[in-house]
Protein backbone atom coordinates (compact mmCIF):
# COMPACT_ATOMS: atom_id res chain seq x y z
CA UNK A 1 0.00 0.00 0.00
CA UNK A 2 2.69 2.57 0.82
CA UNK A 3 4.27 1.80 -2.51
CA UNK A 4 1.23 2.80 -4.43
CA UNK A 5 0.84 5.85 -2.31
CA UNK A 6 4.26 7.25 -3.12
CA UNK A 7 3.82 6.36 -6.74
CA UNK A 8 0.80 8.48 -6.82
CA UNK A 9 2.50 11.48 -5.41
CA UNK A 10 5.48 11.22 -7.69
CA UNK A 11 3.80 10.43 -10.97
CA UNK A 12 0.06 10.72 -10.93
CA UNK A 13 -0.26 10.18 -14.67
CA UNK A 14 1.62 6.90 -14.64
CA UNK A 15 -0.55 5.37 -11.96
CA UNK A 16 -3.84 6.26 -13.54
CA UNK A 17 -2.85 4.76 -16.84
CA UNK A 18 -2.51 1.24 -15.57
CA UNK A 19 -5.84 1.30 -13.83
CA UNK A 20 -9.24 0.34 -14.96
CA UNK A 21 -10.83 3.68 -15.49
CA UNK A 22 -14.38 2.40 -15.27
CA UNK A 23 -14.17 1.98 -11.52
CA UNK A 24 -14.08 5.73 -11.35
CA UNK A 25 -10.96 5.84 -9.24
CA UNK A 26 -9.24 9.14 -9.44
CA UNK A 27 -6.73 11.20 -7.65
CA UNK A 28 -7.57 13.87 -5.12
CA UNK A 29 -7.64 17.23 -6.76
CA UNK A 30 -7.67 15.86 -10.26
CA UNK A 31 -11.23 17.01 -10.80
CA UNK A 32 -10.58 20.22 -8.97
CA UNK A 33 -12.55 21.85 -6.22
CA UNK A 34 -15.81 21.23 -8.02
CA UNK A 35 -15.36 17.51 -7.82
CA UNK A 36 -14.50 17.64 -4.15
CA UNK A 37 -17.61 19.72 -3.43
CA UNK A 38 -19.71 17.43 -5.54
CA UNK A 39 -18.48 14.42 -3.61
CA UNK A 40 -19.02 16.22 -0.36
CA UNK A 41 -22.65 16.93 -1.16
CA UNK A 42 -23.26 13.36 -2.32
CA UNK A 43 -21.53 12.09 0.80
CA UNK A 44 -23.65 14.32 3.01
CA UNK A 45 -26.79 13.01 1.34
CA UNK A 46 -25.74 9.40 1.93
CA UNK A 47 -24.66 10.36 5.43
CA UNK A 48 -28.06 11.85 6.17
CA UNK A 49 -29.66 8.47 5.53
CA UNK A 50 -27.14 6.79 7.83
CA UNK A 51 -27.78 9.52 10.35
CA UNK A 52 -31.53 8.98 10.31
CA UNK A 53 -31.15 5.23 10.78
CA UNK A 54 -28.57 5.82 13.52
CA UNK A 55 -31.06 8.15 15.23
CA UNK A 56 -33.43 5.21 15.47
CA UNK A 57 -30.74 2.99 17.00
CA UNK A 58 -29.79 5.64 19.54
CA UNK A 59 -33.34 6.56 20.51
CA UNK A 60 -34.20 2.99 21.37
CA UNK A 61 -30.87 2.23 22.99
CA UNK A 62 -30.95 5.26 25.23
CA UNK A 63 -34.45 4.57 26.41
CA UNK A 64 -34.54 0.82 26.79
CA UNK A 65 -30.90 -0.26 26.52
CA UNK A 66 -31.87 -2.51 23.65
CA UNK A 67 -29.93 -2.59 20.40
CA UNK A 68 -32.55 -2.90 17.71
CA UNK A 69 -31.01 -4.93 14.92
CA UNK A 70 -34.30 -4.76 13.03
CA UNK A 71 -33.97 -1.00 12.57
CA UNK A 72 -33.00 -1.38 8.90
CA UNK A 73 -35.93 -3.67 8.30
CA UNK A 74 -38.26 -1.07 9.78
CA UNK A 75 -36.83 1.25 7.13
CA UNK A 76 -37.53 -1.36 4.47
CA UNK A 77 -41.10 -1.88 5.70
CA UNK A 78 -41.60 1.88 5.75
CA UNK A 79 -40.44 2.17 2.17
CA UNK A 80 -42.81 -0.62 1.16
CA UNK A 81 -45.65 1.07 3.04
CA UNK A 82 -45.01 4.25 1.07
CA UNK A 83 -44.83 2.21 -2.14
CA UNK A 84 -48.20 0.66 -1.28
CA UNK A 85 -49.88 4.00 -0.64
CA UNK A 86 -48.26 5.91 -3.48
CA UNK A 87 -47.42 3.29 -6.08
CA UNK A 88 -50.30 0.86 -5.64
CA UNK A 89 -53.15 2.99 -4.28
CA UNK A 90 -52.14 5.99 -6.35
CA UNK A 91 -52.31 8.49 -3.50
CA UNK A 92 -50.44 11.80 -3.84
CA UNK A 93 -46.81 11.65 -2.75
CA UNK A 94 -47.10 13.77 0.39
CA UNK A 95 -50.29 12.11 1.58
CA UNK A 96 -48.71 8.70 1.04
CA UNK A 97 -45.58 9.92 2.84
CA UNK A 98 -47.54 10.99 5.92
CA UNK A 99 -49.73 7.88 5.92
CA UNK A 100 -46.67 5.62 5.66
CA UNK A 101 -44.93 7.36 8.56
CA UNK A 102 -48.09 7.19 10.68
CA UNK A 103 -48.73 3.52 9.88
CA UNK A 104 -45.15 2.62 10.73
CA UNK A 105 -45.27 4.65 13.95
CA UNK A 106 -48.34 2.67 14.99
CA UNK A 107 -46.54 -0.51 13.96
CA UNK A 108 -43.51 0.43 16.07
CA UNK A 109 -45.70 1.26 19.05
CA UNK A 110 -47.53 -2.06 18.81
CA UNK A 111 -44.29 -3.96 18.30
CA UNK A 112 -42.99 -2.62 21.59
CA UNK A 113 -46.24 -2.96 23.49
CA UNK A 114 -46.82 -6.55 22.38
CA UNK A 115 -43.37 -8.06 21.85
CA UNK A 116 -40.39 -6.08 23.04
CA UNK A 117 -41.72 -4.93 26.40
CA UNK A 118 -41.46 -8.54 27.50
CA UNK A 119 -37.70 -8.71 27.13
CA UNK A 120 -36.87 -5.51 29.02
CA UNK A 121 -34.55 -6.53 31.82
CA UNK A 122 -33.70 -9.86 30.20
CA UNK A 123 -30.08 -10.60 29.32
CA UNK A 124 -28.74 -8.54 26.44
CA UNK A 125 -28.27 -11.55 24.14
CA UNK A 126 -31.98 -12.40 24.36
CA UNK A 127 -32.76 -8.91 23.09
CA UNK A 128 -30.15 -9.16 20.34
CA UNK A 129 -31.46 -12.49 19.10
CA UNK A 130 -35.04 -11.28 19.32
CA UNK A 131 -34.42 -8.18 17.21
CA UNK A 132 -32.31 -10.12 14.70
CA UNK A 133 -35.15 -12.64 14.50
CA UNK A 134 -37.67 -9.85 14.00
CA UNK A 135 -35.53 -8.61 11.11
CA UNK A 136 -35.78 -12.02 9.45
CA UNK A 137 -39.53 -12.08 10.00
CA UNK A 138 -39.94 -8.61 8.50
CA UNK A 139 -37.89 -9.51 5.43
CA UNK A 140 -39.84 -12.72 4.89
CA UNK A 141 -43.14 -10.94 5.41
CA UNK A 142 -42.14 -8.27 2.91
CA UNK A 143 -41.22 -10.94 0.38
CA UNK A 144 -44.56 -12.68 0.93
CA UNK A 145 -46.61 -9.50 0.68
CA UNK A 146 -44.81 -7.51 -2.00
CA UNK A 147 -42.76 -10.21 -3.69
CA UNK A 148 -39.01 -10.34 -4.13
CA UNK A 149 -38.94 -7.90 -7.06
CA UNK A 150 -37.32 -4.52 -6.95
CA UNK A 151 -39.85 -1.70 -6.77
CA UNK A 152 -39.47 1.93 -7.63
CA UNK A 153 -41.16 4.83 -5.97
CA UNK A 154 -41.99 7.86 -8.05
CA UNK A 155 -41.26 11.05 -6.18
CA UNK A 156 -41.46 14.74 -7.06
CA UNK A 157 -37.65 14.79 -6.86
CA UNK A 158 -36.86 11.87 -9.15
CA UNK A 159 -35.04 12.57 -12.42
CA UNK A 160 -34.42 16.22 -11.83
CA UNK A 161 -31.28 18.08 -10.88
CA UNK A 162 -30.34 21.43 -9.44
CA UNK A 163 -27.26 23.35 -10.39
CA UNK A 164 -25.36 25.48 -7.91
CA UNK A 165 -22.60 27.10 -9.88
CA UNK A 166 -20.46 24.26 -11.16
CA UNK A 167 -21.97 21.71 -8.77
CA UNK A 168 -24.79 19.55 -10.00
CA UNK A 169 -26.91 17.95 -7.35
CA UNK A 170 -29.75 15.52 -7.99
CA UNK A 171 -32.91 16.82 -6.36
CA UNK A 172 -33.26 13.47 -4.64
CA UNK A 173 -30.10 14.23 -2.67
CA UNK A 174 -31.42 17.67 -1.81
CA UNK A 175 -34.64 16.11 -0.55
CA UNK A 176 -32.62 13.74 1.63
CA UNK A 177 -30.56 16.55 3.13
CA UNK A 178 -33.61 18.77 3.58
CA UNK A 179 -35.65 15.97 5.11
CA UNK A 180 -32.86 15.13 7.55
CA UNK A 181 -32.50 18.77 8.57
CA UNK A 182 -36.24 18.95 9.16
CA UNK A 183 -36.31 15.74 11.20
CA UNK A 184 -33.31 16.83 13.27
CA UNK A 185 -34.96 20.18 13.95
CA UNK A 186 -38.25 18.62 14.95
CA UNK A 187 -36.52 16.10 17.20
CA UNK A 188 -34.40 18.79 18.85
CA UNK A 189 -37.44 20.93 19.56
CA UNK A 190 -39.46 17.98 20.74
CA UNK A 191 -36.87 16.62 23.18
CA UNK A 192 -35.83 20.03 24.38
CA UNK A 193 -39.02 21.97 24.77
CA UNK A 194 -42.02 19.68 25.07
CA UNK A 195 -43.06 18.08 28.32
CA UNK A 196 -43.40 14.66 26.72
CA UNK A 197 -39.97 14.98 25.11
CA UNK A 198 -38.31 15.90 28.40
CA UNK A 199 -40.21 13.06 30.07
CA UNK A 200 -38.78 10.68 27.46
CA UNK A 201 -35.29 11.88 28.33
CA UNK A 202 -36.08 11.50 32.00
CA UNK A 203 -37.36 7.96 31.52
CA UNK A 204 -34.17 7.09 29.62
CA UNK A 205 -31.91 8.54 32.29
CA UNK A 206 -33.52 7.10 35.37
CA UNK A 207 -36.39 4.73 34.91
CA UNK A 208 -37.18 4.31 38.59
CA UNK A 209 -37.22 8.03 39.28
CA UNK A 210 -39.44 8.50 36.24
CA UNK A 211 -41.94 6.11 37.82
CA UNK A 212 -41.76 8.15 41.02
CA UNK A 213 -42.63 11.28 39.02
CA UNK A 214 -45.79 9.64 37.72
CA UNK A 215 -44.40 9.30 34.18
CA UNK A 216 -46.07 6.31 32.48
CA UNK A 217 -42.72 4.77 31.59
CA UNK A 218 -44.02 1.86 29.53
CA UNK A 219 -46.18 4.10 27.39
CA UNK A 220 -43.21 6.42 26.93
CA UNK A 221 -41.03 3.54 25.75
CA UNK A 222 -43.65 2.44 23.26
CA UNK A 223 -43.85 6.01 21.98
CA UNK A 224 -40.09 6.02 21.54
CA UNK A 225 -40.41 2.90 19.39
CA UNK A 226 -43.10 4.69 17.43
CA UNK A 227 -40.82 7.67 16.81
CA UNK A 228 -37.96 5.38 15.92
CA UNK A 229 -40.05 3.48 13.38
CA UNK A 230 -41.37 6.76 12.00
CA UNK A 231 -37.87 8.16 11.51
CA UNK A 232 -36.80 4.90 9.86
CA UNK A 233 -39.74 5.25 7.49
CA UNK A 234 -38.76 8.81 6.57
CA UNK A 235 -35.27 7.51 5.83
CA UNK A 236 -36.73 4.66 3.76
CA UNK A 237 -38.91 6.95 1.68
CA UNK A 238 -36.14 9.48 1.10
CA UNK A 239 -33.79 6.67 0.14
CA UNK A 240 -36.29 4.91 -2.13
CA UNK A 241 -35.59 6.89 -5.35
CA UNK A 242 -31.84 6.27 -4.92
CA UNK A 243 -31.58 2.67 -3.84
CA UNK A 244 -34.98 1.31 -4.97
CA UNK A 245 -37.07 -0.88 -2.72
CA UNK A 246 -36.70 -4.59 -2.15
CA UNK A 247 -36.81 -6.79 0.95
CA UNK A 248 -33.05 -6.51 1.49
CA UNK A 249 -32.99 -2.69 1.44
CA UNK A 250 -32.63 -2.75 5.20
CA UNK A 251 -29.08 -4.07 5.15
CA UNK A 252 -27.94 -0.47 4.79
CA UNK A 253 -28.49 -0.27 8.54
CA UNK A 254 -25.26 -2.19 9.14
CA UNK A 255 -23.32 0.83 7.94
CA UNK A 256 -25.58 3.16 9.91
CA UNK A 257 -24.69 1.09 12.95
CA UNK A 258 -21.07 2.20 12.76
CA UNK A 259 -22.40 5.76 12.44
CA UNK A 260 -24.28 5.36 15.70
CA UNK A 261 -21.23 3.87 17.41
CA UNK A 262 -19.03 6.65 16.05
CA UNK A 263 -21.39 9.25 17.47
CA UNK A 264 -21.32 7.64 20.88
CA UNK A 265 -24.51 5.56 20.73
CA UNK A 266 -26.14 7.73 23.38
CA UNK A 267 -26.23 11.04 21.58
CA UNK A 268 -28.84 12.04 19.02
CA UNK A 269 -26.71 14.81 17.47
CA UNK A 270 -23.81 12.34 17.60
CA UNK A 271 -25.82 9.85 15.54
CA UNK A 272 -26.43 12.39 12.79
CA UNK A 273 -22.84 13.61 12.92
CA UNK A 274 -21.55 10.03 12.79
CA UNK A 275 -23.80 9.36 9.81
CA UNK A 276 -22.51 12.38 7.94
CA UNK A 277 -18.90 11.44 8.60
CA UNK A 278 -19.41 7.88 7.41
CA UNK A 279 -21.29 9.04 4.32
CA UNK A 280 -18.60 11.51 3.29
CA UNK A 281 -15.79 9.06 3.93
CA UNK A 282 -17.52 6.44 1.80
CA UNK A 283 -17.90 8.81 -1.12
CA UNK A 284 -14.32 9.95 -1.08
CA UNK A 285 -12.85 6.51 -0.54
CA UNK A 286 -14.94 5.11 -3.39
CA UNK A 287 -13.47 7.58 -5.80
CA UNK A 288 -9.93 8.01 -4.56
CA UNK A 289 -9.06 4.62 -3.09
CA UNK A 290 -8.95 1.18 -4.61
CA UNK A 291 -12.05 -0.76 -5.17
CA UNK A 292 -13.28 -2.43 -2.01
CA UNK A 293 -12.17 0.38 0.22
CA UNK A 294 -15.58 2.01 0.02
CA UNK A 295 -17.05 -0.56 2.37
CA UNK A 296 -14.06 -0.79 4.65
CA UNK A 297 -13.06 2.84 5.03
CA UNK A 298 -15.95 3.90 7.23
CA UNK A 299 -15.66 1.10 9.81
CA UNK A 300 -11.90 1.61 9.89
CA UNK A 301 -12.32 5.29 10.63
CA UNK A 302 -14.92 4.44 13.26
CA UNK A 303 -12.46 2.02 14.88
CA UNK A 304 -9.68 4.60 14.93
CA UNK A 305 -11.95 7.27 16.40
CA UNK A 306 -13.18 4.86 19.06
CA UNK A 307 -9.62 3.94 19.97
CA UNK A 308 -8.96 7.61 20.67
CA UNK A 309 -12.38 8.55 22.10
CA UNK A 310 -13.88 5.37 23.56
CA UNK A 311 -17.07 7.33 24.36
CA UNK A 312 -17.62 8.12 20.72
CA UNK A 313 -17.62 11.66 19.38
CA UNK A 314 -20.51 13.03 21.39
CA UNK A 315 -21.15 10.22 23.85
CA UNK A 316 -22.45 11.23 27.23
CA UNK A 317 -20.06 10.74 30.06
CA UNK A 318 -21.87 9.74 33.15
CA UNK A 319 -21.01 12.23 35.83
CA UNK A 320 -22.44 11.13 39.09
CA UNK A 321 -21.56 12.47 42.44
CA UNK A 322 -22.39 10.80 45.68
CA UNK B 1 -57.89 11.65 66.53
CA UNK B 2 -59.19 11.35 63.02
CA UNK B 3 -58.48 8.37 60.83
CA UNK B 4 -54.80 8.27 59.81
CA UNK B 5 -54.04 9.57 56.33
CA UNK B 6 -51.77 6.62 55.64
CA UNK B 7 -52.17 3.27 57.37
CA UNK B 8 -49.86 0.33 56.91
CA UNK B 9 -51.25 -2.95 58.22
CA UNK B 10 -49.26 -6.17 58.73
CA UNK B 11 -47.13 -5.57 55.68
CA UNK B 12 -44.87 -8.41 54.53
CA UNK B 13 -42.56 -7.87 51.58
CA UNK B 14 -39.94 -10.20 50.12
CA UNK B 15 -36.94 -9.82 47.87
CA UNK B 16 -37.29 -13.13 46.11
CA UNK B 17 -37.16 -15.70 48.91
CA UNK B 18 -35.69 -13.24 51.41
CA UNK B 19 -38.12 -11.56 53.73
CA UNK B 20 -37.42 -7.85 54.06
CA UNK B 21 -40.26 -6.72 56.29
CA UNK B 22 -42.33 -9.06 58.40
CA UNK B 23 -45.64 -7.73 59.52
CA UNK B 24 -45.08 -4.00 59.85
CA UNK B 25 -47.97 -1.75 60.89
CA UNK B 26 -47.75 1.99 61.19
CA UNK B 27 -49.98 5.06 61.07
CA UNK B 28 -49.27 8.46 59.61
CA UNK B 29 -51.72 11.18 60.57
CA UNK B 30 -52.29 14.18 58.35
CA UNK B 31 -49.89 17.03 59.02
CA UNK B 32 -47.43 14.92 61.00
CA UNK B 33 -43.81 14.07 60.47
CA UNK B 34 -43.46 10.39 61.24
CA UNK B 35 -40.05 8.77 61.25
CA UNK B 36 -38.97 5.16 60.90
CA UNK B 37 -35.56 4.50 62.44
CA UNK B 38 -33.40 1.48 61.92
CA UNK B 39 -29.99 0.22 60.98
CA UNK B 40 -28.84 -0.88 57.52
CA UNK B 41 -30.96 -3.70 56.18
CA UNK B 42 -33.69 -3.29 58.77
CA UNK B 43 -36.27 -2.87 56.01
CA UNK B 44 -36.86 0.88 56.12
CA UNK B 45 -36.47 1.49 52.40
CA UNK B 46 -38.60 -1.55 51.63
CA UNK B 47 -41.49 -0.05 53.59
CA UNK B 48 -41.35 3.12 51.50
CA UNK B 49 -40.98 1.20 48.25
CA UNK B 50 -43.97 -0.94 49.12
CA UNK B 51 -46.06 2.13 49.90
CA UNK B 52 -45.13 3.88 46.68
CA UNK B 53 -45.83 0.76 44.63
CA UNK B 54 -42.37 -0.05 43.34
CA UNK B 55 -42.52 -3.31 45.29
CA UNK B 56 -45.58 -5.45 45.88
CA UNK B 57 -46.24 -6.87 49.34
CA UNK B 58 -46.94 -10.57 49.85
CA UNK B 59 -49.36 -9.83 52.66
CA UNK B 60 -50.92 -6.88 54.34
CA UNK B 61 -52.52 -3.65 53.24
CA UNK B 62 -51.60 -0.03 52.70
CA UNK B 63 -54.54 2.35 53.09
CA UNK B 64 -54.30 5.90 51.82
CA UNK B 65 -57.27 8.10 52.72
CA UNK B 66 -59.06 4.90 53.57
CA UNK B 67 -58.57 3.12 50.24
CA UNK B 68 -56.17 0.25 49.62
CA UNK B 69 -53.21 1.18 47.42
CA UNK B 70 -50.93 -1.83 47.81
CA UNK B 71 -49.96 -3.43 44.47
CA UNK B 72 -50.96 -0.26 42.63
CA UNK B 73 -48.55 1.00 39.93
CA UNK B 74 -46.15 3.68 41.18
CA UNK B 75 -47.43 6.33 38.78
CA UNK B 76 -51.02 5.78 40.02
CA UNK B 77 -49.93 6.03 43.66
CA UNK B 78 -48.15 9.24 42.78
CA UNK B 79 -51.27 10.67 41.21
CA UNK B 80 -53.18 9.99 44.45
CA UNK B 81 -50.81 12.35 46.24
CA UNK B 82 -47.84 10.34 47.51
CA UNK B 83 -44.41 11.57 46.39
CA UNK B 84 -41.33 9.48 46.99
CA UNK B 85 -37.88 10.99 47.46
CA UNK B 86 -35.78 7.88 46.86
CA UNK B 87 -32.62 6.90 48.67
CA UNK B 88 -29.57 8.24 46.84
CA UNK B 89 -31.54 11.17 45.31
CA UNK B 90 -31.99 9.62 41.84
CA UNK B 91 -32.14 12.92 40.00
CA UNK B 92 -32.15 12.95 36.20
CA UNK B 93 -28.45 13.66 35.64
CA UNK B 94 -28.57 15.09 32.12
CA UNK B 95 -31.66 17.23 32.64
CA UNK B 96 -31.25 20.72 34.06
CA UNK B 97 -32.46 21.62 37.52
CA UNK B 98 -35.36 23.38 35.87
CA UNK B 99 -36.28 20.32 33.81
CA UNK B 100 -35.98 18.07 36.86
CA UNK B 101 -38.45 20.27 38.67
CA UNK B 102 -40.75 20.28 35.65
CA UNK B 103 -40.68 16.46 35.72
CA UNK B 104 -41.71 16.58 39.36
CA UNK B 105 -44.82 18.39 38.18
CA UNK B 106 -45.38 15.93 35.33
CA UNK B 107 -48.87 14.98 36.51
CA UNK B 108 -49.99 18.61 36.82
CA UNK B 109 -51.34 20.82 34.08
CA UNK B 110 -51.81 24.20 35.80
CA UNK B 111 -48.98 26.30 34.37
CA UNK B 112 -49.44 29.16 36.79
CA UNK B 113 -49.44 26.85 39.79
CA UNK B 114 -46.33 25.04 38.56
CA UNK B 115 -44.51 28.35 38.09
CA UNK B 116 -45.55 29.41 41.59
CA UNK B 117 -44.33 26.15 43.11
CA UNK B 118 -41.04 26.36 41.20
CA UNK B 119 -40.54 29.74 42.85
CA UNK B 120 -41.56 28.29 46.19
CA UNK B 121 -39.01 25.46 46.17
CA UNK B 122 -36.33 27.85 44.99
CA UNK B 123 -37.14 30.04 47.97
CA UNK B 124 -36.72 27.06 50.24
CA UNK B 125 -33.47 26.06 48.53
CA UNK B 126 -31.93 29.23 47.04
CA UNK B 127 -29.00 27.22 45.72
CA UNK B 128 -31.27 25.55 43.20
CA UNK B 129 -32.05 28.95 41.72
CA UNK B 130 -28.32 29.58 41.25
CA UNK B 131 -27.97 26.26 39.44
CA UNK B 132 -31.27 26.50 37.59
CA UNK B 133 -29.95 25.92 34.05
CA UNK B 134 -27.24 23.39 34.95
CA UNK B 135 -27.55 19.64 34.48
CA UNK B 136 -28.46 17.98 37.75
CA UNK B 137 -25.49 15.63 37.40
CA UNK B 138 -23.19 18.60 38.02
CA UNK B 139 -24.67 19.39 41.42
CA UNK B 140 -23.04 18.37 44.67
CA UNK B 141 -24.60 15.61 46.76
CA UNK B 142 -26.32 18.09 49.06
CA UNK B 143 -27.69 20.09 46.17
CA UNK B 144 -28.95 16.91 44.54
CA UNK B 145 -30.76 16.03 47.76
CA UNK B 146 -32.34 19.49 47.78
CA UNK B 147 -33.35 18.98 44.18
CA UNK B 148 -34.82 15.55 44.91
CA UNK B 149 -36.94 16.96 47.74
CA UNK B 150 -38.00 19.95 45.65
CA UNK B 151 -38.86 17.72 42.71
CA UNK B 152 -41.13 15.65 44.94
CA UNK B 153 -42.76 18.82 46.31
CA UNK B 154 -43.54 19.98 42.77
CA UNK B 155 -46.30 17.38 42.61
CA UNK B 156 -48.01 19.09 45.58
CA UNK B 157 -48.16 15.78 47.45
CA UNK B 158 -50.33 15.10 50.45
CA UNK B 159 -47.68 12.74 51.76
CA UNK B 160 -43.97 12.89 51.03
CA UNK B 161 -41.91 9.75 51.59
CA UNK B 162 -38.35 10.77 52.43
CA UNK B 163 -35.72 8.05 52.25
CA UNK B 164 -32.53 8.86 54.17
CA UNK B 165 -32.04 12.46 53.15
CA UNK B 166 -28.98 12.66 55.41
CA UNK B 167 -27.12 9.94 53.52
CA UNK B 168 -23.57 11.00 52.76
CA UNK B 169 -24.05 14.66 53.66
CA UNK B 170 -22.09 16.82 56.08
CA UNK B 171 -23.73 17.46 59.48
CA UNK B 172 -24.18 21.11 58.57
CA UNK B 173 -26.02 20.30 55.34
CA UNK B 174 -28.12 17.71 57.14
CA UNK B 175 -29.16 20.35 59.65
CA UNK B 176 -30.00 22.79 56.86
CA UNK B 177 -32.07 20.24 54.96
CA UNK B 178 -33.98 19.09 58.02
CA UNK B 179 -34.82 22.65 58.98
CA UNK B 180 -36.40 23.07 55.57
CA UNK B 181 -38.20 19.73 55.79
CA UNK B 182 -39.71 20.98 59.04
CA UNK B 183 -40.68 24.30 57.42
CA UNK B 184 -42.29 22.51 54.48
CA UNK B 185 -44.27 20.40 56.90
CA UNK B 186 -45.47 23.44 58.85
CA UNK B 187 -46.01 25.86 55.96
CA UNK B 188 -47.27 23.55 53.21
CA UNK B 189 -49.06 21.14 55.54
CA UNK B 190 -47.26 18.30 53.79
CA UNK B 191 -47.39 15.09 55.76
CA UNK B 192 -43.98 13.43 55.85
CA UNK B 193 -42.92 9.85 56.38
CA UNK B 194 -39.21 9.98 57.01
CA UNK B 195 -36.88 7.01 57.05
CA UNK B 196 -33.53 7.59 58.74
CA UNK B 197 -30.47 6.08 60.33
CA UNK B 198 -29.58 9.39 61.87
CA UNK B 199 -31.88 9.15 64.88
CA UNK B 200 -30.81 12.41 66.40
CA UNK B 201 -31.88 14.70 63.57
CA UNK B 202 -34.91 12.57 62.70
CA UNK B 203 -36.36 12.51 66.22
CA UNK B 204 -35.80 16.21 66.63
CA UNK B 205 -38.22 16.99 63.80
CA UNK B 206 -40.59 14.02 64.13
CA UNK B 207 -43.94 14.03 65.87
CA UNK B 208 -43.95 10.27 66.08
CA UNK B 209 -41.35 7.59 65.58
CA UNK B 210 -41.07 3.88 64.97
CA UNK B 211 -37.94 1.81 65.49
CA UNK B 212 -37.54 -1.14 63.18
CA UNK B 213 -35.13 -4.04 63.54
CA UNK B 214 -34.76 -6.88 61.03
CA UNK B 215 -38.13 -6.23 59.49
CA UNK B 216 -40.16 -5.75 62.67
CA UNK B 217 -41.25 -2.71 64.60
CA UNK B 218 -39.74 -3.01 68.06
CA UNK B 219 -40.63 0.37 69.53
CA UNK B 220 -43.01 3.22 68.84
CA UNK B 221 -43.65 6.50 70.61
CA UNK B 222 -43.73 10.25 70.14
CA UNK B 223 -40.50 11.83 68.97
CA UNK B 224 -39.54 13.56 72.24
CA UNK B 225 -40.29 10.48 74.31
CA UNK B 226 -38.25 8.22 72.04
CA UNK B 227 -35.36 10.61 72.45
CA UNK B 228 -35.51 9.97 76.18
CA UNK B 229 -35.48 6.17 75.97
CA UNK B 230 -32.31 4.49 77.12
CA UNK B 231 -32.09 2.03 74.24
CA UNK B 232 -32.43 4.80 71.70
CA UNK B 233 -29.82 6.86 73.48
CA UNK B 234 -27.48 3.95 73.60
CA UNK B 235 -27.88 2.35 70.21
CA UNK B 236 -28.94 5.19 67.96
CA UNK B 237 -27.57 8.30 69.57
CA UNK B 238 -24.41 6.79 70.96
CA UNK B 239 -25.00 8.41 74.31
CA UNK B 240 -24.72 6.58 77.58
CA UNK B 241 -24.36 7.52 81.14
CA UNK B 242 -20.76 7.12 82.16
CA UNK B 243 -21.61 5.50 85.45
CA UNK B 244 -23.41 2.37 84.34
CA UNK B 245 -20.76 0.29 82.63
CA UNK B 246 -17.92 2.70 82.79
CA UNK B 247 -15.34 2.87 80.06
CA UNK B 248 -16.65 -0.06 78.05
CA UNK B 249 -19.51 1.80 76.44
CA UNK B 250 -17.99 1.70 72.97
CA UNK B 251 -18.37 -2.05 72.84
CA UNK B 252 -22.14 -1.76 73.11
CA UNK B 253 -22.52 0.88 70.48
CA UNK B 254 -24.37 -0.34 67.42
CA UNK B 255 -24.04 2.63 65.13
CA UNK B 256 -21.47 5.32 64.69
CA UNK B 257 -23.82 8.16 65.21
Amino acid sequence: MPRRHTERITSPAATTVGRITTTGRRLPGEGGLTEVLQLLVNGLAAGCIYGLIALGFVLIYKATEMVNFAQGDLLMLGAFAAYTYIGLFGLPYWLGFILAVLSMAIFGFTLDAVVLRRVIGQPQFAVVILTIGLGFIFRSAATLIWGPDIRTLGTPFSNSISQFGPIVIPDVNLSIIGGTLAISGVMYGFFRYTKLGVAMQAASQNQLAAYYMGIPVRLVFSLIWAISAGVATVAGILLAPVSLIDPSTGFIAIRAFSAAVLGGFTSLPGAVLGGLIIGVIEQFSALYLDEGFKDVAAPVVALIVLAVYPQGLLGQRQRKRV
Amino acid sequence: MAEPLLQVRNLETYYGPIVAIRGVSLDVHAGQIVTVLGANGAGKTTILKTISGVMDPQKGTVLFEGRPIQKMNPDKVMRLGISHVPEGREVFPFLTVQENLAMGAFIRHDRAGIARDTDMVCDYFPRLRERFKQPAGWLSGGEQQMLAISRALMARPKVMLLDEPSLGLSPLLVKEIFEIVLRVNREQKTTILLVEQNANVALNVADFGYVIEVGRIVMEDTGPRLLEKDDIKEFYLGLKEQSARGGRRWKKRKTWR
